[in-house]
Protein backbone atom coordinates (compact mmCIF):
# COMPACT_ATOMS: atom_id res chain seq x y z
CA UNK A 1 0.00 0.00 0.00
CA UNK A 2 1.40 3.37 -0.95
CA UNK A 3 1.82 5.69 1.76
CA UNK A 4 -1.18 8.57 0.38
CA UNK A 5 -3.41 5.61 -0.13
CA UNK A 6 -3.01 4.60 3.57
CA UNK A 7 -6.21 6.26 5.63
CA UNK A 8 -4.94 9.05 7.88
CA UNK A 9 -8.26 9.58 9.55
CA UNK A 10 -10.21 7.12 12.10
CA UNK A 11 -13.93 6.17 12.21
CA UNK A 12 -15.60 4.44 14.43
CA UNK A 13 -16.98 0.79 13.52
CA UNK A 14 -20.63 0.87 12.86
CA UNK A 15 -23.04 -0.95 15.33
CA UNK A 16 -23.87 -3.90 13.09
CA UNK A 17 -20.74 -5.11 10.98
CA UNK A 18 -22.54 -6.10 7.54
CA UNK A 19 -23.33 -3.41 5.36
CA UNK A 20 -25.92 -5.17 3.61
CA UNK A 21 -27.68 -6.04 7.65
CA UNK A 22 -26.93 -2.76 8.44
CA UNK A 23 -29.06 -1.16 5.12
CA UNK A 24 -31.80 -3.74 4.97
CA UNK A 25 -32.16 -2.86 8.92
CA UNK A 26 -32.65 0.91 8.36
CA UNK A 27 -34.95 0.46 5.68
CA UNK A 28 -36.75 -1.82 7.32
CA UNK A 29 -37.16 -0.13 10.04
CA UNK A 30 -38.23 2.85 8.25
CA UNK A 31 -40.60 1.29 6.33
CA UNK A 32 -42.20 -0.16 9.18
CA UNK A 33 -42.24 3.34 10.85
CA UNK A 34 -44.06 4.93 7.80
CA UNK A 35 -46.52 1.99 7.81
CA UNK A 36 -47.39 2.22 11.43
CA UNK A 37 -47.39 5.77 11.85
CA UNK A 38 -50.22 5.43 9.12
CA UNK A 39 -52.26 3.58 11.24
CA UNK A 40 -52.54 6.34 13.49
CA UNK A 41 -56.03 8.72 12.41
CA UNK A 42 -56.05 11.76 14.31
CA UNK A 43 -58.80 13.40 14.54
CA UNK A 44 -57.98 17.13 14.68
CA UNK A 45 -61.49 18.66 15.40
CA UNK A 46 -61.28 15.86 18.62
CA UNK A 47 -58.14 17.04 19.23
CA UNK A 48 -58.79 20.78 19.11
CA UNK A 49 -62.07 19.94 21.16
CA UNK A 50 -59.13 18.23 23.68
CA UNK A 51 -56.94 21.39 24.47
CA UNK A 52 -59.69 22.95 26.57
CA UNK A 53 -59.94 19.58 28.59
CA UNK A 54 -56.19 19.67 28.76
CA UNK A 55 -56.36 23.03 30.01
CA UNK A 56 -59.09 21.97 32.75
CA UNK A 57 -57.23 19.36 33.68
CA UNK A 58 -54.07 20.95 34.60
CA UNK A 59 -56.22 23.67 36.06
CA UNK A 60 -57.61 20.83 38.55
CA UNK A 61 -54.02 19.27 39.04
CA UNK A 62 -52.97 23.24 40.26
CA UNK A 63 -55.59 22.99 42.64
CA UNK A 64 -56.78 19.43 43.41
CA UNK A 65 -59.98 18.80 45.25
CA UNK A 66 -59.17 16.69 48.36
CA UNK A 67 -62.73 17.37 50.44
CA UNK A 68 -65.46 17.06 47.44
CA UNK A 69 -65.44 13.35 47.14
CA UNK A 70 -63.31 12.59 50.44
CA UNK A 71 -65.95 9.63 51.40
CA UNK A 72 -65.79 7.90 47.87
CA UNK A 73 -61.65 8.94 47.83
CA UNK A 74 -61.50 6.96 51.37
CA UNK A 75 -63.40 3.85 50.53
CA UNK A 76 -61.00 3.82 47.45
CA UNK A 77 -57.82 4.18 49.18
CA UNK A 78 -58.57 1.36 52.04
CA UNK A 79 -60.03 -1.01 49.44
CA UNK A 80 -56.64 -0.68 47.40
CA UNK A 81 -53.83 -0.81 50.56
CA UNK A 82 -55.66 -3.69 52.48
CA UNK A 83 -55.79 -5.37 48.91
CA UNK A 84 -51.99 -4.59 48.61
CA UNK A 85 -51.08 -6.31 51.85
CA UNK A 86 -53.35 -9.42 51.93
CA UNK A 87 -52.34 -9.92 47.86
CA UNK A 88 -48.91 -9.52 48.53
CA UNK A 89 -49.03 -12.24 51.98
CA UNK A 90 -50.87 -14.42 50.05
CA UNK A 91 -49.34 -14.54 46.96
CA UNK A 92 -45.73 -14.62 48.58
CA UNK A 93 -46.79 -17.48 50.59
CA UNK A 94 -47.95 -19.53 47.19
CA UNK A 95 -44.80 -18.57 45.30
CA UNK A 96 -42.29 -19.75 47.45
CA UNK A 97 -43.78 -23.57 46.74
CA UNK A 98 -43.89 -22.95 43.34
CA UNK A 99 -40.45 -20.86 43.23
CA UNK A 100 -39.10 -23.85 44.96
CA UNK A 101 -40.41 -25.92 42.28
CA UNK A 102 -39.23 -23.92 39.27
CA UNK A 103 -35.91 -24.24 40.13
CA UNK A 104 -33.84 -27.06 38.14
CA UNK A 105 -31.08 -27.86 40.52
CA UNK A 106 -33.59 -28.56 43.51
CA UNK A 107 -36.50 -29.79 41.87
CA UNK A 108 -37.16 -32.98 39.98
CA UNK A 109 -38.48 -32.69 36.26
CA UNK A 110 -41.84 -33.17 36.52
CA UNK A 111 -42.53 -30.72 39.53
CA UNK A 112 -40.19 -28.55 37.20
CA UNK A 113 -42.57 -28.37 34.32
CA UNK A 114 -45.73 -28.05 36.38
CA UNK A 115 -44.11 -24.96 38.06
CA UNK A 116 -42.62 -23.34 35.29
CA UNK A 117 -46.11 -24.08 33.58
CA UNK A 118 -47.84 -22.10 36.19
CA UNK A 119 -45.39 -18.96 36.36
CA UNK A 120 -45.73 -18.72 32.37
CA UNK A 121 -49.63 -18.99 32.69
CA UNK A 122 -49.67 -16.18 35.28
CA UNK A 123 -47.08 -13.84 33.61
CA UNK A 124 -48.68 -13.69 30.30
CA UNK A 125 -51.58 -11.62 31.16
CA UNK A 126 -52.02 -8.35 32.06
CA UNK A 127 -54.06 -7.67 35.40
CA UNK A 128 -56.86 -6.25 34.06
CA UNK A 129 -56.99 -8.94 32.10
CA UNK A 130 -57.11 -11.20 35.11
CA UNK A 131 -59.12 -9.06 36.78
CA UNK A 132 -61.89 -9.35 34.09
CA UNK A 133 -61.95 -13.27 34.63
CA UNK A 134 -62.46 -13.14 38.57
CA UNK A 135 -64.77 -10.27 38.97
CA UNK A 136 -67.06 -12.55 36.31
CA UNK A 137 -66.56 -15.59 39.07
CA UNK A 138 -66.58 -13.65 42.53
CA UNK A 139 -68.54 -10.36 41.65
CA UNK A 140 -67.58 -7.21 41.87
CA UNK A 141 -65.60 -5.65 45.15
CA UNK A 142 -61.80 -5.75 46.36
CA UNK A 143 -62.03 -9.29 46.73
CA UNK A 144 -61.46 -9.76 42.93
CA UNK A 145 -58.50 -7.71 42.84
CA UNK A 146 -57.44 -9.79 45.45
CA UNK A 147 -57.43 -13.21 43.77
CA UNK A 148 -56.08 -10.98 40.76
CA UNK A 149 -52.75 -9.63 42.36
CA UNK A 150 -52.06 -12.55 44.22
CA UNK A 151 -52.23 -14.63 40.97
CA UNK A 152 -49.86 -11.95 39.18
CA UNK A 153 -47.62 -11.80 42.11
CA UNK A 154 -47.39 -15.61 42.13
CA UNK A 155 -46.17 -15.54 38.63
CA UNK A 156 -43.62 -12.69 39.07
CA UNK A 157 -41.72 -13.75 42.55
CA UNK A 158 -41.64 -17.40 41.36
CA UNK A 159 -39.98 -16.54 38.28
CA UNK A 160 -37.23 -14.54 39.99
CA UNK A 161 -36.64 -16.51 43.11
CA UNK A 162 -36.42 -19.85 41.07
CA UNK A 163 -33.64 -17.77 38.61
CA UNK A 164 -31.95 -16.85 42.03
CA UNK A 165 -31.94 -20.49 43.05
CA UNK A 166 -30.90 -21.46 39.88
CA UNK A 167 -27.63 -19.24 40.55
CA UNK A 168 -26.88 -19.82 44.67
CA UNK A 169 -23.27 -21.34 44.72
CA UNK A 170 -23.45 -24.70 44.38
CA UNK A 171 -19.72 -25.11 46.85
CA UNK A 172 -22.55 -24.30 49.80
CA UNK A 173 -25.34 -26.34 48.99
CA UNK A 174 -22.42 -29.41 48.22
CA UNK A 175 -20.84 -28.64 51.96
CA UNK A 176 -24.54 -28.71 53.49
CA UNK A 177 -25.67 -31.79 51.13
CA UNK A 178 -22.12 -34.00 52.78
CA UNK A 179 -22.95 -33.36 55.95
CA UNK A 180 -25.67 -35.34 55.39
CA UNK A 181 -28.95 -33.14 55.76
CA UNK A 182 -32.19 -33.88 54.46
CA UNK A 183 -33.83 -31.84 51.86
CA UNK A 184 -35.35 -29.73 53.40
CA UNK A 185 -32.38 -29.13 55.78
CA UNK A 186 -30.52 -28.52 52.51
CA UNK A 187 -33.18 -25.20 51.75
CA UNK A 188 -32.90 -24.37 54.86
CA UNK A 189 -29.39 -23.89 55.51
CA UNK A 190 -27.89 -23.54 52.29
CA UNK A 191 -30.30 -21.96 49.48
CA UNK A 192 -32.27 -19.98 51.66
CA UNK A 193 -29.74 -17.70 53.44
CA UNK A 194 -28.14 -17.28 49.77
CA UNK A 195 -31.46 -15.82 48.20
CA UNK A 196 -33.11 -14.13 51.66
CA UNK A 197 -31.58 -10.87 50.53
CA UNK A 198 -32.73 -10.41 47.58
CA UNK A 199 -35.71 -12.31 48.15
CA UNK A 200 -36.77 -9.82 50.83
CA UNK A 201 -36.14 -6.57 48.46
CA UNK A 202 -37.95 -8.20 45.66
CA UNK A 203 -41.15 -8.78 48.37
CA UNK A 204 -40.32 -5.04 49.35
CA UNK A 205 -40.66 -4.64 44.61
CA UNK A 206 -43.73 -6.54 44.65
CA UNK A 207 -45.50 -4.77 47.44
CA UNK A 208 -44.67 -1.44 45.31
CA UNK A 209 -46.03 -3.22 42.00
CA UNK A 210 -49.63 -4.16 43.94
CA UNK A 211 -49.99 -0.87 45.12
CA UNK A 212 -49.78 0.39 41.22
CA UNK A 213 -52.07 -2.25 39.81
CA UNK A 214 -54.78 -2.08 42.58
CA UNK A 215 -54.94 1.71 41.21
CA UNK A 216 -55.99 0.16 38.10
CA UNK A 217 -58.14 -3.36 38.31
CA UNK A 218 -60.90 -0.78 39.93
CA UNK A 219 -61.28 0.21 35.84
CA UNK A 220 -62.75 -3.31 35.71
CA UNK A 221 -64.86 -3.31 38.97
CA UNK A 222 -62.02 -5.14 41.08
CA UNK A 223 -62.40 -2.80 43.66
CA UNK A 224 -59.59 0.15 44.63
CA UNK A 225 -59.13 3.61 44.11
CA UNK A 226 -59.20 2.92 39.93
CA UNK A 227 -62.71 2.72 40.17
CA UNK A 228 -62.95 6.25 42.36
CA UNK A 229 -60.90 7.48 39.73
CA UNK A 230 -62.52 6.60 36.49
CA UNK A 231 -65.69 7.80 38.12
CA UNK A 232 -64.28 11.20 38.46
CA UNK A 233 -63.01 11.02 35.03
CA UNK A 234 -66.39 10.74 33.43
CA UNK A 235 -68.16 13.19 35.81
CA UNK A 236 -65.34 15.66 34.39
CA UNK A 237 -64.52 16.29 37.94
CA UNK A 238 -60.65 17.15 37.19
CA UNK A 239 -59.86 18.66 40.66
CA UNK A 240 -61.16 15.24 42.22
CA UNK A 241 -59.16 13.14 39.81
CA UNK A 242 -55.89 15.30 40.11
CA UNK A 243 -56.11 14.62 43.96
CA UNK A 244 -56.62 11.21 43.73
CA UNK A 245 -53.70 10.86 41.48
CA UNK A 246 -51.56 13.25 43.68
CA UNK A 247 -52.39 10.65 46.50
CA UNK A 248 -51.40 7.47 44.31
CA UNK A 249 -47.98 9.18 43.39
CA UNK A 250 -47.12 10.37 46.62
CA UNK A 251 -48.14 6.58 48.60
CA UNK A 252 -46.09 5.09 45.65
CA UNK A 253 -42.82 7.32 46.07
CA UNK A 254 -43.19 6.99 50.07
CA UNK A 255 -43.52 3.04 49.00
CA UNK A 256 -40.71 3.28 46.73
CA UNK A 257 -38.28 5.35 49.13
CA UNK A 258 -38.91 3.17 52.38
CA UNK A 259 -38.13 0.04 50.12
CA UNK A 260 -34.99 1.46 48.83
CA UNK A 261 -34.04 2.28 52.90
CA UNK A 262 -34.80 -1.35 54.07
CA UNK A 263 -32.80 -2.66 51.35
CA UNK A 264 -29.85 -0.50 51.67
CA UNK A 265 -30.01 -2.12 55.67
CA UNK A 266 -29.99 -5.62 54.36
CA UNK A 267 -27.44 -5.48 51.54
CA UNK B 1 -21.15 -17.58 67.95
CA UNK B 2 -25.16 -17.73 68.74
CA UNK B 3 -24.92 -21.59 70.65
CA UNK B 4 -27.84 -23.12 72.69
CA UNK B 5 -27.65 -25.94 75.21
CA UNK B 6 -28.48 -29.18 74.22
CA UNK B 7 -29.83 -32.33 76.15
CA UNK B 8 -26.75 -33.37 77.68
CA UNK B 9 -25.47 -29.75 78.49
CA UNK B 10 -22.97 -28.80 76.16
CA UNK B 11 -23.61 -25.99 73.51
CA UNK B 12 -24.71 -26.36 70.14
CA UNK B 13 -24.46 -24.07 66.81
CA UNK B 14 -27.77 -22.37 66.39
CA UNK B 15 -28.21 -20.01 63.07
CA UNK B 16 -29.80 -17.01 65.35
CA UNK B 17 -29.38 -16.02 68.98
CA UNK B 18 -32.37 -15.88 71.72
CA UNK B 19 -32.87 -11.71 71.01
CA UNK B 20 -32.83 -12.19 67.03
CA UNK B 21 -35.57 -14.93 67.68
CA UNK B 22 -37.51 -13.10 69.82
CA UNK B 23 -37.49 -9.66 67.31
CA UNK B 24 -38.21 -12.39 63.93
CA UNK B 25 -41.56 -13.41 66.12
CA UNK B 26 -42.62 -10.69 66.76
CA UNK B 27 -42.17 -9.25 63.02
CA UNK B 28 -44.49 -12.24 61.98
CA UNK B 29 -46.79 -11.77 64.63
CA UNK B 30 -47.13 -8.31 63.07
CA UNK B 31 -47.07 -9.05 59.71
CA UNK B 32 -49.98 -11.42 60.29
CA UNK B 33 -52.04 -9.28 62.69
CA UNK B 34 -51.71 -6.98 59.83
CA UNK B 35 -52.83 -9.18 57.34
CA UNK B 36 -56.26 -10.36 59.07
CA UNK B 37 -56.85 -6.59 60.10
CA UNK B 38 -56.39 -5.88 56.23
CA UNK B 39 -58.43 -9.05 55.18
CA UNK B 40 -61.43 -8.32 57.66
CA UNK B 41 -61.69 -4.61 56.35
CA UNK B 42 -61.55 -5.66 52.61
CA UNK B 43 -63.85 -8.52 52.83
CA UNK B 44 -66.55 -6.60 54.70
CA UNK B 45 -68.68 -6.09 52.10
CA UNK B 46 -67.90 -9.45 50.09
CA UNK B 47 -70.83 -11.21 48.94
CA UNK B 48 -69.98 -14.99 50.02
CA UNK B 49 -73.39 -16.30 48.31
CA UNK B 50 -71.25 -14.93 45.22
CA UNK B 51 -67.73 -16.60 46.47
CA UNK B 52 -69.31 -19.68 46.71
CA UNK B 53 -70.91 -20.10 43.56
CA UNK B 54 -67.79 -18.77 42.26
CA UNK B 55 -66.54 -22.48 40.74
CA UNK B 56 -69.89 -23.14 38.88
CA UNK B 57 -69.66 -19.86 37.63
CA UNK B 58 -66.08 -20.96 36.26
CA UNK B 59 -67.39 -23.46 34.86
CA UNK B 60 -70.35 -22.04 33.37
CA UNK B 61 -67.96 -19.21 31.72
CA UNK B 62 -65.64 -22.16 30.47
CA UNK B 63 -68.26 -23.69 28.90
CA UNK B 64 -69.25 -20.39 26.66
CA UNK B 65 -65.71 -19.39 25.82
CA UNK B 66 -65.49 -23.47 24.07
CA UNK B 67 -64.63 -23.67 21.23
CA UNK B 68 -63.68 -20.01 20.23
CA UNK B 69 -65.22 -18.66 17.32
CA UNK B 70 -62.03 -18.83 14.82
CA UNK B 71 -63.62 -16.90 12.24
CA UNK B 72 -63.39 -13.80 14.34
CA UNK B 73 -59.83 -13.99 13.61
CA UNK B 74 -60.61 -12.49 10.29
CA UNK B 75 -61.70 -9.28 11.99
CA UNK B 76 -58.73 -9.65 14.78
CA UNK B 77 -55.87 -8.93 12.03
CA UNK B 78 -56.29 -4.91 12.16
CA UNK B 79 -56.20 -4.41 15.97
CA UNK B 80 -53.56 -6.81 16.89
CA UNK B 81 -51.67 -4.88 14.46
CA UNK B 82 -52.71 -1.41 16.22
CA UNK B 83 -51.69 -3.26 19.27
CA UNK B 84 -48.48 -4.10 17.68
CA UNK B 85 -48.29 -0.54 16.53
CA UNK B 86 -48.70 1.35 20.14
CA UNK B 87 -46.20 -1.03 21.94
CA UNK B 88 -43.42 0.18 19.32
CA UNK B 89 -44.45 3.19 18.69
CA UNK B 90 -45.08 3.93 22.38
CA UNK B 91 -41.68 2.31 23.29
CA UNK B 92 -40.10 4.95 20.29
CA UNK B 93 -41.57 7.77 22.00
CA UNK B 94 -40.62 7.05 25.24
CA UNK B 95 -37.02 6.11 24.09
CA UNK B 96 -37.03 9.94 22.85
CA UNK B 97 -37.98 11.41 25.89
CA UNK B 98 -36.24 9.53 28.18
CA UNK B 99 -32.58 9.50 27.08
CA UNK B 100 -32.53 13.18 27.70
CA UNK B 101 -34.45 12.61 30.98
CA UNK B 102 -31.40 9.77 32.09
CA UNK B 103 -28.47 11.97 30.58
CA UNK B 104 -30.08 15.21 33.13
CA UNK B 105 -30.32 12.33 35.85
CA UNK B 106 -27.23 10.41 36.08
CA UNK B 107 -25.01 12.34 38.66
CA UNK B 108 -21.58 12.32 35.89
CA UNK B 109 -23.21 13.96 33.70
CA UNK B 110 -26.14 16.29 34.71
CA UNK B 111 -25.68 19.98 34.61
CA UNK B 112 -26.18 20.85 38.41
CA UNK B 113 -26.98 18.13 40.65
CA UNK B 114 -28.30 20.50 43.19
CA UNK B 115 -30.85 21.89 40.52
CA UNK B 116 -31.55 19.80 37.34
CA UNK B 117 -30.86 15.63 38.78
CA UNK B 118 -33.91 16.10 41.23
CA UNK B 119 -36.23 17.67 38.54
CA UNK B 120 -35.28 14.94 36.38
CA UNK B 121 -35.42 11.86 39.04
CA UNK B 122 -39.09 13.62 39.98
CA UNK B 123 -40.30 13.27 35.98
CA UNK B 124 -38.70 9.73 36.35
CA UNK B 125 -40.62 8.78 39.56
CA UNK B 126 -43.59 10.56 38.70
CA UNK B 127 -44.23 8.88 35.16
CA UNK B 128 -43.31 5.33 36.78
CA UNK B 129 -46.10 5.75 39.38
CA UNK B 130 -48.96 6.36 37.27
CA UNK B 131 -49.96 2.96 34.90
CA UNK B 132 -50.34 2.97 31.71
CA UNK B 133 -54.23 2.41 31.95
CA UNK B 134 -54.49 5.64 34.07
CA UNK B 135 -52.17 7.63 31.29
CA UNK B 136 -54.83 6.13 28.84
CA UNK B 137 -57.86 7.16 30.85
CA UNK B 138 -56.97 10.75 30.95
CA UNK B 139 -55.39 10.94 27.37
CA UNK B 140 -58.67 9.39 26.01
CA UNK B 141 -60.27 12.47 28.17
CA UNK B 142 -57.88 14.96 26.47
CA UNK B 143 -57.63 13.40 23.20
CA UNK B 144 -60.29 11.59 22.46
CA UNK B 145 -60.30 7.55 21.66
CA UNK B 146 -58.36 6.33 19.29
CA UNK B 147 -54.02 4.72 18.74
CA UNK B 148 -52.72 8.06 19.41
CA UNK B 149 -53.76 7.91 22.83
CA UNK B 150 -52.50 4.65 23.71
CA UNK B 151 -49.02 5.35 21.83
CA UNK B 152 -48.50 8.55 24.46
CA UNK B 153 -49.88 6.42 27.41
CA UNK B 154 -47.32 3.63 26.85
CA UNK B 155 -44.96 6.28 26.32
CA UNK B 156 -45.67 8.45 29.39
CA UNK B 157 -45.34 5.53 31.39
CA UNK B 158 -42.55 4.05 29.60
CA UNK B 159 -40.33 7.15 30.49
CA UNK B 160 -39.77 6.22 34.55
CA UNK B 161 -38.72 2.69 33.22
CA UNK B 162 -36.40 3.22 30.58
CA UNK B 163 -34.52 6.84 31.90
CA UNK B 164 -34.42 4.96 35.24
CA UNK B 165 -32.31 1.77 34.14
CA UNK B 166 -30.59 4.02 31.68
CA UNK B 167 -29.09 6.75 33.84
CA UNK B 168 -27.73 3.76 36.16
CA UNK B 169 -25.88 2.53 33.00
CA UNK B 170 -25.07 6.21 32.86
CA UNK B 171 -23.50 6.14 36.46
CA UNK B 172 -21.62 3.19 35.84
CA UNK B 173 -19.19 3.79 33.13
CA UNK B 174 -15.78 3.54 33.16
CA UNK B 175 -14.50 7.03 33.51
CA UNK B 176 -10.92 6.66 31.95
CA UNK B 177 -12.49 6.40 28.81
CA UNK B 178 -14.45 9.59 29.35
CA UNK B 179 -10.72 11.57 30.55
CA UNK B 180 -9.11 9.78 27.54
CA UNK B 181 -11.67 11.56 25.23
CA UNK B 182 -11.84 14.54 26.81
CA UNK B 183 -7.73 14.74 26.66
CA UNK B 184 -8.31 14.93 22.60
CA UNK B 185 -9.59 18.25 23.57
CA UNK B 186 -13.21 17.27 22.71
CA UNK B 187 -16.20 19.33 23.51
CA UNK B 188 -18.67 18.04 25.95
CA UNK B 189 -21.17 17.08 23.23
CA UNK B 190 -18.02 14.71 21.18
CA UNK B 191 -16.93 13.55 24.51
CA UNK B 192 -20.96 11.77 25.02
CA UNK B 193 -20.88 10.44 21.56
CA UNK B 194 -17.09 9.33 21.91
CA UNK B 195 -16.84 7.68 25.65
CA UNK B 196 -20.35 7.36 26.25
CA UNK B 197 -21.81 6.24 23.93
CA UNK B 198 -20.03 3.82 23.24
CA UNK B 199 -20.32 2.34 26.92
CA UNK B 200 -23.92 2.02 27.19
CA UNK B 201 -25.40 1.36 23.54
CA UNK B 202 -25.84 -1.96 25.24
CA UNK B 203 -27.64 -1.86 27.84
CA UNK B 204 -29.80 0.43 25.56
CA UNK B 205 -30.36 -1.75 23.81
CA UNK B 206 -31.70 -4.20 26.19
CA UNK B 207 -33.27 -2.07 27.55
CA UNK B 208 -35.74 -0.63 25.26
CA UNK B 209 -36.14 -4.38 23.64
CA UNK B 210 -37.21 -5.59 27.12
CA UNK B 211 -39.21 -2.50 28.09
CA UNK B 212 -40.74 -3.55 23.64
CA UNK B 213 -42.18 -6.71 25.44
CA UNK B 214 -43.70 -4.92 28.49
CA UNK B 215 -45.20 -2.61 26.33
CA UNK B 216 -46.63 -5.53 24.21
CA UNK B 217 -48.92 -6.35 27.34
CA UNK B 218 -49.84 -3.54 28.67
CA UNK B 219 -50.87 -2.13 25.03
CA UNK B 220 -53.09 -5.21 24.70
CA UNK B 221 -55.66 -3.92 27.83
CA UNK B 222 -55.15 0.19 27.22
CA UNK B 223 -57.65 -0.50 24.55
CA UNK B 224 -60.56 -1.26 27.19
CA UNK B 225 -60.61 2.32 28.51
CA UNK B 226 -60.88 3.59 24.06
CA UNK B 227 -56.85 3.90 23.58
CA UNK B 228 -56.80 1.56 21.03
CA UNK B 229 -55.98 -1.96 19.92
CA UNK B 230 -57.06 -5.55 21.07
CA UNK B 231 -58.48 -4.39 24.20
CA UNK B 232 -61.87 -2.31 22.20
CA UNK B 233 -62.49 -5.36 20.91
CA UNK B 234 -62.22 -7.29 24.15
CA UNK B 235 -64.42 -4.21 26.06
CA UNK B 236 -67.05 -4.94 23.11
CA UNK B 237 -67.20 -9.06 23.57
CA UNK B 238 -67.64 -8.70 26.73
CA UNK B 239 -69.99 -5.82 27.02
CA UNK B 240 -72.39 -8.45 24.04
CA UNK B 241 -71.22 -11.33 26.74
CA UNK B 242 -69.59 -13.01 23.40
CA UNK B 243 -67.57 -15.56 25.47
CA UNK B 244 -66.65 -16.96 22.52
CA UNK B 245 -64.87 -14.29 20.59
CA UNK B 246 -63.23 -13.25 24.32
CA UNK B 247 -61.61 -16.84 24.63
CA UNK B 248 -60.11 -16.12 20.85
CA UNK B 249 -58.86 -12.82 21.72
CA UNK B 250 -56.92 -13.81 25.11
CA UNK B 251 -55.55 -16.67 22.50
CA UNK B 252 -54.52 -14.06 20.56
CA UNK B 253 -52.88 -12.01 23.40
CA UNK B 254 -51.10 -14.89 24.27
CA UNK B 255 -49.54 -15.82 21.47
CA UNK B 256 -48.33 -11.85 20.62
CA UNK B 257 -46.89 -11.61 23.86
CA UNK B 258 -45.02 -15.41 23.67
CA UNK B 259 -43.95 -13.77 20.34
CA UNK B 260 -42.47 -10.63 21.58
CA UNK B 261 -40.96 -12.65 24.24
CA UNK B 262 -39.21 -15.10 21.72
CA UNK B 263 -38.31 -11.92 19.73
CA UNK B 264 -36.79 -10.01 23.03
CA UNK B 265 -35.15 -13.22 24.66
CA UNK B 266 -33.73 -13.40 20.77
CA UNK B 267 -32.18 -9.54 20.26
CA UNK B 268 -31.09 -9.70 24.32
CA UNK B 269 -29.29 -13.04 23.91
CA UNK B 270 -27.57 -11.54 20.72
CA UNK B 271 -26.09 -8.26 22.72
CA UNK B 272 -25.39 -9.78 25.20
Amino acid sequence: MSIAAYPDTWRRPPFIASATWRWAIYLGALAYLVVAAGAVDINWARLAEGVARAGRLFVGFLSPNFTARWSDIALGMEESLTMTVTSTVVGILVSLPVGVGAARNLAPLPVYLVCRAIVALSRSFQEVIVAILFVAMVGFGPLAGFLTLSFATVGFMAKLLAEDIEDIDPAQAEAIRSTGASWLQLVNYAVLPQVMPRLIGLCLYRVDINFRESAVVGIVGAGGIGATLNTALDRYEYDSAAAILIIIIVIVMAAEYASSFVRKGIG
Amino acid sequence: MPTARAADGASAWRRTTRAQDLLRWFAWLLLAALFVFSWNVMTKDTIWAFVRDAPAQAADIGGRMMPPRWSYIVQLSRPLWDTLSIATLGTLLAILLAVPVAFLAARNTTPSVMFVRPVALLIIVATRSINSLIWALLLVTVLGPGVLAGIIAIGLRSIGFVGKLLYEAIEEIDHAQVEAVVATGAAPAQVIDYAIVPQILPAFAGISVFRWDINIRESSVVGLVGAGGIGLNLEASLNTLAWSQVSLILLAILGTVLFSEWVSAKVRHAII
